[in-house]
């Protein structure tokens, strides 16, 4: 079942979407999809750290003893991570006073780790660039989709980057806001939903 | 044996270049970090004191030790006099500690105005301190010779209904701020004149 490179790239926007096929990484997913801002800047930072640490990863594959290999992964993960959280915190501070928390647990975040075990340790260094590409922007327009309709529904509007100006208020001002879609069980319900439809346009 | 070896080997480069490249990039963003820090955690409370400021009080500030402990003091300059200095203190408020911003008209002795920097109270009850406007402005052009508190404490600042403990913690901090000002006013008199 070997895939060509382009299909590397691309396996991740659909077929194995992080949070909806491989179902993986739910925590930043459910927490950080208020807005679909945050949404988007919490993907970007998990796609940095993603493409980063499985090129590291593939490159050293032959040099990391097995036995010690997820230890390996943690590490090169956290300094990404931390890289990440740092230069946010000097370029775009608003942005981590809301993502807070959950910078520093993209650490822990299954599909990095998922992506580095189960692929960049077997593939080489460009398959592996182009996987972490794919699924970071899976990942990213997966939260972003999420956060669009917990927003929409939620408050009515859209905040796709404020400091550029992109927010919309999409329903007016009439619109009775359904909270309940911007609180932690709407993240849940919002969450099976999506689920649902993919799996009804997949089985088509 | 020899695979031991080889993993310790291997863990150690891999953590000493993490090291090394972290500790690059602490180096230079730290003072970006600062700054950021300054603008939008401390920013809002000090713009709002020295509403009228002519100068960016961000940008004018200085560290001064007072009683061993450094507090960084930012100046508000009024009319080209640089007449106001706004620090931060903090008191004990419901959820932990309540950070405010103080600030202090050094010519006519008297409080400017004060401002919640960083709290966790509750949100609809002590949050208000930083919220409601009402609150703060209670403390404005207050003399400096004399102790701030709450009605029940037989002051006169209005306590937040419900909320008695955190409104404490802001007359508490303004009280500490004033304690301060009153041992560093020779010294930040002499450092004000450098910013006319």
């Amino acid at each position: 079942m070997a895939r060509s490179i382009v299909q590397e790239f691309t396996k991740g926007l659909w077929d194995e979407v992080p949070p909806f096929r491989l179902v993986l990484g739910l925590c930043p997913v459910l927490a950080v999809t208020k807005t679909v801002e945050n949404g988007i800047g919490m993907g970007i930072a998990t796609t940095f750290v993603l493409v980063c640490s499985n090129v590291l990863v593939s490159s050293l594959r032959k040099v990391i003893p097995p036995k010690v290999r997820i230890a390996c992964y943690i590490v090169i993960i956290a300094t990404f991570v931390t890289v990440v959280e740092l230069v946010m915190q000097a370029f775009a501070y608003p942005l981590f006073l809301k993502l807070g928390i959950f910078i520093p647990l993209i650490v822990v975040n299954c599909v990095v780790l998922g992506r580095s075990e189960a692929f960049a340790s077997k593939n080489g260094v460009l398959r592996s660039l182009l996987d972490g590409l794919g699924i970071g922007i899976g990942f990213t327009l997966s939260l972003a989709a999420l956060a669009a309709v917990r927003e929409l529904l939620g408050t009515g509007s859209l905040t796709i980057w404020k400091d550029w100006d992109l927010v919309f208020n999409t329903f007016g001002p009439s619109y009775q806001p359904f909270t309940f879609m911007v609180e932690a069980p709407g993240a849940f319900v919002a969450l099976g939903l999506m689920l649902c439809l993919m799996n009804l346009v997949g089985n088509k | 044996m020899r695979e031991m070896i080889k993993m310790i080997i291997v863990m150690t480069i891999l953590a000493t270049l993490s090291g090394g490249l972290l500790a690059a990039i602490r180096d230079n963003t730290q003072e970006r970090i600062e700054n950021q820090v300054l603008e939008f955690v401390k920013g809002p409370a000090i713009r709002s004191i020295l509403k009228e400021a002519t100068n960016d009080p961000i940008v004018d500030r200085f560290q001064l030790k007072v009683d061993d402990v450094e507090h960084t003091f930012f100046v508000g300059v009024f009319e080209g006099e640089p007449r106001a200095v706004t620090f931060e203190t903090s008191g004990k408020g419901y959820g932990g500690d309540v950070g405010l911003m103080v600030g202090i008209d050094v010519t006519n002795n008297q409080i400017v105005g004060v401002g919640v920097t960083t709290h966790a109270e509750t949100p609809g009850m002590g949050a208000k301190a930083q919220t409601d406007p009402s609150f703060v402005a209670q403390f404005r052009e207050l003399p400096l010779d004399q102790p701030v508190n709450v009605t029940t404490d037989g002051g006169n600042i209005n306590a937040i209904s419900g909320a008695t403990i955190t409104s404490r913690a802001v007359t508490s901090a303004t009280n500490d701020a004033l304690k301060i000002f009153e041992k560093a006013k020779p010294q930040l008199t002499e450092k004000l004149q450098e910013f006319k």
